[in-house]
């Protein structure tokens, strides 16, 4: 089993720590974590790292979660990874928006490690 | 830009203070794995020196506020992460997403609300000596919740 090697998008360092737990409680080998505070950064740290899934926030300063999700397409390292939006916005509006842009799943704030299991799990098949 | 009108009404019509205190609990008991309960109005209230704010727009604009004492502030981050936090700034920031979540998670409640109403990204201001004056103007919420026995002021206010 390969070790799942995650990027962590989020404004709050608080939650990028509490995302990479519940990876962990829901029983995922993390690899190499890598954390990006809005979707600028995070294009900029998928130059430099492959990884296997990404989890990332919407409402972000600089460039936001679905702008990132928009011009991940154009990053070829990342073509097939995985996206899953975690995101304090519940509407049906928003998860539209999310899976048209290229998200694979949508978790809501306040989220429990078994919501992260049942969401990200599927997405990362054969690898764990 | 002001709340919605249909809103408006609604505000007066219904009692969104059981809304407020159900998304308030729900954060603390996924969150920080650990209950709060609703005090009395007549709770003395904590010293204001951390204050998380999260601006609404759109169908509901105006303010939520989280007002908490440092101490109280502290546990809330230690309960968050699961060990202490390591700076000021990571108290700061854990209170601000609760404060984040808290707001979302009301607005989820409010049905015909959420898909035509933003959130601003937190603020938190440290320290006591300020006096906080939102220009909303209209419905205004507050309860306090008891965090390990400490108050939390949760103050929701509206333009009209």
């Amino acid at each position: 089993m390969d070790k799942i090697r995650a990027l962590i998008v989020d404004d709050s360092s608080v939650m990028r720590k509490i995302v990479e737990r519940s990876l962990r409680q829901a029983g995922i080998e993390l690899g190499k974590v890598v954390e990006a505070g809005n979707g600028a950064e995070a294009l900029l740290a998928l130059q430099n790292n492959v990884v296997d899934i990404i989890l990332c926030d919407i409402n972000m300063p600089v460039m936001d979660g679905l702008e990132f999700v928009r011009q991940i397409a154009t990053v070829e390292s990342a073509k097939g990874v995985p996206i899953v939006m975690i995101t304090t916005e519940g509407s049906e509006a928003h998860v539209v928006q999310a899976l048209s842009a290229g998200a694979r799943g949508y978790i809501r704030k306040p989220f429990t490690p078994d919501q992260v299991k049942e969401h990200v799990l599927p997405l990362l098949g054969a690898k764990v | 830009m002001s709340t919605d009108a249909v809103l408006t009404k609604r505000s007066q019509e219904e009692d969104w203070l059981p809304v407020l205190e159900l998304a308030i609990q729900e954060v603390f008991e996924i969150m920080l794995r650990c209950q709060v309960t609703t005090a009395a109005q007549s709770e003395p209230r904590p010293k204001g020196e951390f204050t998380a704010i999260v601006g609404l727009a759109g169908a509901l604009c105006g303010v939520l506020t989280i007002c908490c004492d440092t101490k109280t502030a502290h546990r809330i981050a230690q309960a968050m992460l699961g060990d202490a936090a390591e700076s000021e700034d990571q108290v700061a920031d854990a209170l601000g997403e609760i404060c984040n979540m808290v707001t979302g998670n009301f607005k989820n409640k409010l049905a015909g609300t959420d898909e035509r109403c933003m959130l601003s990204v937190p603020s938190v201001i440290t320290g006591a000596e300020y006096k906080f004056r939102s220009l909303a103007d209209g419905y205004s919420l507050e309860t306090i919740v008891l965090f390990e026995e400490s108050p939390i002021v949760v103050r929701l206010q509206l333009h009209s």
